[in-house]
């Protein structure tokens, strides 16, 4: 067989305003990111994502992806010393409704690594039409002790960290809220992977 | 830095993309960027089991005629039928085994089966537009579909964009992931194509346009194109941290 090397990835494009027809029909969205049998603290978190004026983007789409709640990934590059959860797909994906927000289940997942664990996060995935790319970003909770030694945060300016950290909803026990700020002066923070 | 971001546990990183083979956030010719671009800079993240690790999703949905678009209603669906083919590799020519791909598209008259699509163009009630499959061994797929019409956007005046199937692929890991979508050879619109001209890298554009395929070209039946896709392979050694 002929070994090519160095090949130039594929470009990414915009996933555009129809991917509804495909990735997010009723069978191929996944609201429930653990599976409905999965240990852990079970909470509901409302993403809402917001453009550079604060209005709401109708036609987003999010993916999650997270470990469960020992910190370990249903995948075979995961090597931690863990048992995972049976049943656990840690796999999330939804469409943002006409006020920007959308609704997922989850359970709090609980520190990935044995060495310096990295505190408990979820990755998100933003695709969007005017995103000719899916920008990165996580998922951090409010009132984590762990934050504080969190490697990733740490390589973040300490005034934008904030926008990495998932608020209690006040109106609603069991309820999270997180703001994916595209652009602006609370931008929230997106990696370069 | 990696010391401090990594586990203790054996991790792969992901090779970078090079310089110029992605899109930038903000490409001003494609309006809808203006106001959703991030205008900070990203934040360079040393890959940590959070981003090698990914999805391996929804092969139990993948049913066996989900890769023929033209056999999902009663009747056939209007237009040129064709086959579309080819392998996902990683980029270091690695045939990626077992991968999702999700396909949607216009029909043949340029129409989307969707709720907010305005072009005043006739749907096919024998085209959905949407598709599936699974990657085999060799990294190889197929689908069978209709050629994709052209279709009017409101990015500027007279903006069509040229013909186009979106593409949707997970690899082995979250920072894999990619959406695209695939062009056809010697479309006069790739020109004015703000989405398509985004990519600086003249090599890294031509990856999305499929090549036209005779040798896999059924008679009398379809044309077909092929398009192989490839994504951000493995560091050549995997580092303990
Ligand atoms: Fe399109």
């Amino acid at each position: 067989m002929r070994a090519d090397t160095d090949l130039v990835p594929t470009p990414s494009q915009t996933v555009g305003p129809y991917f509804r027809i495909e990735l997010t029909t009723q069978e191929h969205c996944v609201k429930c990111v653990p599976g409905p049998q999965a240990k852990g603290e079970r909470m509901w978190i409302t993403f809402r994502v917001l453009d550079g004026n604060r209005a709401p983007v109708n036609d987003a789409m999010l993916e999650i992806w997270q470990a469960d709640a020992n910190g370990k990934y249903k995948h075979p590059d995961d090597l931690q010393p863990k048992q995972l959860d049976p049943g656990w797909i840690g796999f999330g994906r939804i469409a943002t409704g006409e006020d920007g927000s959308c609704v997922l289940e989850t359970i709090r997942p609980g520190p990935v690594g044995n060495g310096a664990p990295q505190a408990p996060h979820l990755t998100v995935a933003v695709f969007a039409r005017g995103l000719l790319k899916q920008l990165y970003t996580r998922v951090y909770f409010a009132g984590e002790a762990a934050n504080d030694k969190d490697p990733v945060l740490q390589l973040i300016p300490p005034e934008r960290r904030d926008t990495l950290l998932a608020r209690p909803d006040p109106a609603r026990p069991g309820y999270w809220l997180f703001d994916v700020i595209l652009q602006g002066d609370r931008e929230t923070v997106f990696f370069d992977v | 830095m990696d010391s401090e971001v990594s586990t203790r546990v054996s991790v792969k990183g992901y090779i970078r993309l090079p310089k110029g083979s992605q899109p930038p956030s903000l490409y001003e010719p494609y309006r809808a960027t203006i106001k959703r671009a991030p205008l900070k800079p990203l934040i360079i993240l040393p890959h940590t089991l959070s981003e090698i690790t990914g999805p391996i999703f929804g092969h139990e949905k993948v049913r066996e005629k989900d890769n023929d678009l033209t056999s999902q209603h009663a009747g056939e669906p209007i237009g040129e039928r064709i086959i579309v083919h080819g392998r996902v590799l990683d980029s270091n020519g690695r045939p990626i085994p077992n991968a999702l791909i999700e396909i949607w598209q216009a029909n043949s008259a340029g129409r989307y089966r969707h709720i907010k699509e305005q072009h005043p163009a006739p749907l096919d009630p024998n085209f959905s537009g949407a598709g599936r499959t699974l990657t085999d061994e060799r990294g190889a797929y197929r689908f069978i579909t209709i050629k994709p019409g052209s279709y009017p956007w409101l990015n500027h005046y007279n903006a069509w964009r040229p013909e186009h199937i979106h593409f949707s692929v997970f690899g082995m890991a979250f920072l894999t992931r990619l959406v695209t979508q695939m062009y056809f050879p010697g479309d006069p619109l790739f020109t004015y194509d703000p989405i398509f001209q985004s990519i600086p890298d003249e090599k890294a554009r031509q990856r999305l346009i499929s090549k036209f395929d005779l040798e896999n070209t059924q008679p009398d039946w379809a044309r077909a194109y092929k398009f192989d896709i490839v994504l951000r392979g493995p560091e050549a050694t995997p580092f303990e941290s």
